[in-house]
């Protein structure tokens, strides 16, 4: 898919949370195509820690209002700085970056689950709408580590069945995603997954261990977003392959995870 | 409209901004952003006898305006290069030229004497500053004397334009250069990464798997551009300076300093577009001195 950096204009900036803001950008000539799990490179100036571009996943893109949507959680001076942008300021941005995941040949007879972790549910919005149209009915599993870090869920719910986990048990069942009940009362024939990389692991070893296809998205850390400079790799079945431009989404049996 | 072409040796470019190894891929990762034919000349990525996995993840740590990397010099190999992407990359009207890289004399020559055979490959530049395994861990790049060895093995079986590209981490680079000039180079390029290193105080640990890495990145212009000025003024053979080039004002700078063409690295990453938003500046800046030639300012630094 071709790539473009392009001066976005803010639309929306929302404060979810006190960690998080949803971000949407908007520009004057309709937006590039964009498919669920690939991520956008962000430029953030003004401070002298933040000389690198920022990789964001792409939350959802509103085709009709011309909008792409990035959830942000505040973790560095990076994200921190980006989330006060203001209505009507432009933000240089490269996108769309990175392979996302992969969509069902025949929708209707999948039923894929989709497990997103705190800021990992970020991509399950877009990949969720994305199944949601083709006739294939998204279930989605969203963990955090209490009920103010579940986010977005009136718009998970909108798409299918949402199933919740939080590790203070202040919403849905209490502990990890791998623990809920909804994996062993149903079954699925595709897992897609999002968030930290211990919750990933445990979810690609459920997957496994099931004899179930099962697709994660990684965030190593990295600077040129298309290949170029080799430094967010990852150890897969091919040798070193870059996150930002083979991934961000690998099927978990081309990883060499201990699982 | 200036002249912007300069020369290296016999190597002619439309214009004196060229990419840094190992910054820009093989060129076509940035082909969707800006049209490579209007870049003076690309530098691939550094290129071995034999394939190299690199180092272990993690490699790069930003750092205040600048950043880290310790990717190992992954590459296939050179033999992959000529099969795999030299068809990609050899009707690409600019000079595509391949960095490099080895651990022992005879990997250099080895792949310099495949690479010379190559027709749309006008140059290589030899990146000297990779350990060298034999010696225990020293790097080539570091002492006249292994410069200097590396440097006449690859001109002998070398029949184009041999840049050799400098290490920061010496003493006096201009002694590294003149032997480098000495044993038959036709340019040098400078300065490849400095040796730094970075700290996760709260894991207490390094950032990187190998624990120091090279910086690049704005941070490190000042250091690279008194290196070209001591470079230009101690070699009769045209310089190639890079360190820290953001943008057409430092890219001038490094040319008032004495450097020929320059190189842009680690800003790739920030605006995949800017080699071309350099040159164009040149162009405007020249413009508005009344040059006719970039050449006329090439070492023109008052003092």
């Amino acid at each position: 898919m071709k790539k473009y950096m392009l001066d976005l204009v803010v639309s929306q900036n929302t404060r979810l949370h006190a960690n998080y803001v949803l971000i949407k950008m908007t520009h004057a000539n309709p937006l590039p195509e964009m498919v669920p799990g690939q991520f956008a490179e962000i430029r953030i100036d003004g401070s002298n820690t933040t000389f690198l571009r920022r990789p964001i996943s792409i939350n959802f893109v509103d085709k009709e209002a011309n909008e792409v949507w990035f959830l942000v959680q505040l973790v560095g001076d990076g994200t921190r700085k980006l989330a006060t942008v203001k209505e009507g300021d432009v933000v240089n941005v490269v996108l769309p970056l990175g392979n996302g995941y992969t969509l069902p040949q025949e929708p209707a007879t999948v039923k894929p689950l989709l497990v997103g972790g705190g800021v990992g549910t970020a991509p399950m919005l877009m990949l969720g709408s994305t199944l949601a149209k083709m006739g294939c009915k998204p279930t989605f599993l969203l963990g955090a580590r209490s009920s103010k870090d579940l986010l977005q869920l009136e718009e998970f719910e909108k798409l299918g069945e949402v199933y919740t986990t939080t590790e203070d048990g202040s919403m849905g069942e209490k502990g990890y995603v791998t623990q809920h009940s909804v994996l062993k009362a149903q079954k699925f024939d595709m897992i897609y997954t999002c968030g930290p990389k211990p919750m990933m692991m445990a979810v690609a070893k459920y997957a496994k261990e099931n004899g179930i296809e099962c697709e994660v998205s990684l965030e190593n850390t990295m600077a040129c977003g298309v290949g170029a400079c080799l430094c967010c790799v990852e150890n897969t079945d091919e040798g070193h392959l870059c996150v930002c431009k083979d991934g961000p989404v690998f099927n978990i049996k081309k990883l060499l995870w201990q699982i | 409209m200036a002249d912007l072409s300069v020369n290296i040796g016999n190597l002619k470019l439309s214009n004196p901004v060229m990419t840094a190894s190992g910054t820009f891929g093989y060129g076509k990762e940035f082909e969707d952003f800006v049209d490579l034919e209007k870049i003076g000349g690309i530098i691939v990525k550094g290129t071995t006898l034999h394939r190299r996995e690199g180092n272990p993840y993690p490699r790069m740590a930003e750092t205040p305006m600048g950043m880290l990397n310790a990717v190992g010099l992954q590459n296939k190999g050179v033999d992959y290069f000529i099969d795999k992407i030299y068809p990609q990359i050899k009707d690409i009207r600019t000079n595509m030229i391949v960095n490099v890289s080895g651990s022992a004399i005879e990997d250099y020559v080895q792949t310099a004497e495949r690479i010379n055979a190559l027709e749309a490959i006008p140059a290589i530049e030899l990146n000297i500053s990779c350990p060298n395994v034999k010696q225990g861990g020293m790097a080539f790049g570091v002492t006249a004397k292994g410069a200097s060895e590396v440097v006449k093995a690859v001109r002998e079986v070398y029949k184009k334009t041999l840049i050799v590209k400098l290490s920061p981490n010496v003493t006096d680079i201009t002694e590294i250069a003149r032997a480098v000039e000495a044993s038959g180079a036709d340019s040098v390029s400078l300065i490849n990464t400095l040796l730094g290193m970075a700290i996760d105080a709260e894991k207490r640990r390094p950032v990187l798997s190998t624990v120091t890495g090279g910086m690049s990145g704005a941070a490190v212009k000042p250091i690279a551009l008194r290196m070209v000025w001591q470079v230009s003024k101690a070699v009769n053979i045209p310089v190639i300076g890079l360190g820290g080039i953001m943008n057409w004002k430092d890219a001038v700078e490094f040319l008032l300093a004495g450097a020929s063409a320059i190189q842009i690295g680690t800003a790739n990453f920030i605006d995949p577009t800017i080699t071309v938003k350099v040159a164009d500046g040149i162009n405007d800046y020249l413009d508005r001195h009344g040059f006719t030639s970039v050449k006329d300012i090439i070492g023109g630094l008052i003092v």
